[in-house]
């Protein structure tokens, strides 16, 4: 299952009572919820392991670290004014404030994890809330500033890698699928990204109305094991009736990263797509997972930055990554 | 690389048509994003649904009470919500209530009542109601099923919620 499945991640949505929306919060009042937040936090054992970050005093390449390890939200990284965020050491939590609702809580795993993820989701909500009022009806549930978060403001999203429904090109069939249950599919960073390289992150739309345990026990029963079911079965199909042309894909990839000059993101993911299913269904064996892994994470445009030690454009980036792909790779290229 | 605009034969299409003519003749287009765009056969991707609405929303008169509606806490008129696509404070919820509601029973598939968790400060009481609404729906879909034990395990679960203490 985990071959297929990536990640797992659950947030809730969460607003303080007495304050407005962020919409027309001004600055006082961002500041006050702010720290509101953050001292509430702090007063629980979810202090214990976490760092507190004030966006306001880190860089924006900084910010953008955190989005590439699906800590925090583009739109959270590209905000303004008094915002943050309370992020576990492990890398497993996040707690982002002032975002689109006053608290979104986040929490992450790998694989498909979804029942413990609740759970933990839960009591880290329940931690909060001891100390702290929530704006909440009983018909609506909790009000989030955008209505379609309302109820139980929650969402669950599953990362999901389909490369062989891709190529046998099933995939619409399925999204559409999807899509016609109420679901959205995004690509690797959620919301307002395309899917690049056959990575689609499945997430509910429907937040009122059924309870987070039927949401949560919907895609873990169903949803995510029947798309996995597809992909696995593709992935058989192709292996046994167009074997050359799986191994002529994923071949190519590994060449194309071990030898190439330059490279985008974007067609790095799409290759790197392909080495992982030629890991996976063992018919690349020169590497292992956690390398792939690695990869996929450090050539992201920020980590690069990080690694390189400097600033980059766009084209110096793309001569970065395909250096650091053909020393991980190439050899000797 | 695919083939090129046929409007401006600079860009790569991306967008492919195919006309049918009178008379059921069939006609391909291929044209690139910039070029769809000038001849409004796509959208201009800035061009969010809420603006979409909100070209709506400006014509009718009854459209126009229900735009100037207003709540008196933050001061979010309904037509600045439509456009914006959140909502100012909690309170806009029953301020709006009558507008809101059908646009939340579409986002949610018909729903408009929360079932699930409560905050423990809304009270027991409230906590209870709202947990024995989840575990009456569970059972209906368990029976839907024909999940018997699932239906029974309920049942007991719905007793103990019921004859617990206040």
């Amino acid at each position: 299952m985990s071959d297929v499945v990536i990640s797992s991640r659950i947030r809730l949505a969460r607003n303080v009572k007495g304050f407005p929306f962020l919409a027309k919060a001004g600055d006082t009042e961002r500041k006050e919820i702010f720290r509101t937040l953050t001292d509430r936090i702090g007063e629980t054992e979810i202090a214990k392991d976490s760092v507190i970050i004030d966006f306001e005093e880190l860089s924006p390449l900084d910010r953008e670290l955190l989005v590439e390890r699906h800590l925090i939200s583009r739109q959270h990284a590209e905000g303004e004014g008094s915002r943050g965020a309370v992020i576990s050491f492990r890398e497993d939590r996040s707690l982002m404030i002032n975002e689109e609702d006053h608290l979104r809580i986040q929490v992450l795993a790998s694989g498909l994890q979804l029942d413990a993820l609740w759970k933990e989701i839960n009591r880290i909500d329940d931690l909060v809330e001891a100390g702290i009022e929530y704006a909440f009806d009983p018909r609506f549930g909790y009000l989030t500033a955008c209505p379609t978060n309302v109820g139980t403001g929650i969402r669950v999203s599953v990362m999901l890698h389909l490369p062989a429904m891709k190529l046998t090109q099933e995939i619409e069939r399925v999204l559409r699928a999807a899509r016609d249950m109420r679901l959205a599919v995004r690509g690797l960073y959620g919301e307002g990204t395309e899917a690049i390289g056959d990575f689609f992150q499945v997430s509910n739309q429907t937040t009122l109305g059924k309870s987070e345990e039927e949401i949560v026990r919907e895609f873990a029963e169903d949803i995510i094991p029947q798309i996995v079911d597809y992909e696995l079965r593709a992935r058989e199909t192709l292996a046994v009736e167009r074997a050359y042309q799986l191994d002529d894909k994923v071949w190519r990839a590994v060449g194309i990263l071990g030898n190439a000059r330059s490279m985008s993101a974007e067609e790095s993911l799409f290759l790197l797509s392909h080495v992982r299913m030629g890991v996976h269904m063992g018919r690349y064996k020169a590497v292992d997972m956690g390398l792939v892994n690695e990869l996929f994470l450090q050539t992201q445009p920020a980590h690069l930055q990080k690694l390189h030690g400097s600033a980059l454009d766009g084209e110096s980036r793309s001569i970065v990554r395909a250096e650091y792909f053909r020393r991980r790779l190439g050899g000797n290229n | 690389m695919g083939i090129l605009c046929q409007h401006c034969h600079q860009v790569p299409a991306t967008v492919h048509l195919t006309d049918v003519l009178p008379g059921g003749e069939k006609r391909e287009r291929h044209l690139c994003e910039g070029c769809a765009q000038n001849e409004g056969l796509l959208l201009k991707p800035q061009e969010g649904i809420t603006s979409i609405l909100e070209k709506f929303v400006k014509h009718g008169a009854s459209v126009q009470q229900t735009a100037k509606l207003q709540c008196p806490e933050c001061g979010i008129s309904w037509r600045e919500f439509r456009s914006q696509g959140v909502l100012g404070c909690p309170h806009d919820y029953e301020v709006f209530a009558e507008h809101l509601v059908p646009l939340i029973e579409r986002a949610h598939e018909g729903a408009s009542t929360h079932v699930g968790k409560v905050p423990a400060s809304s009270g027991v009481s409230a906590k209870r109601q709202a947990r024995l609404v989840q575990l009456r729906r569970e059972l209906a879909h368990a029976v839907e099923r024909e999940d018997y034990e699932r239906a029974a395990q309920l049942r007991d679960e719905i007793k103990a919620v019921e004859d617990g203490p206040n």
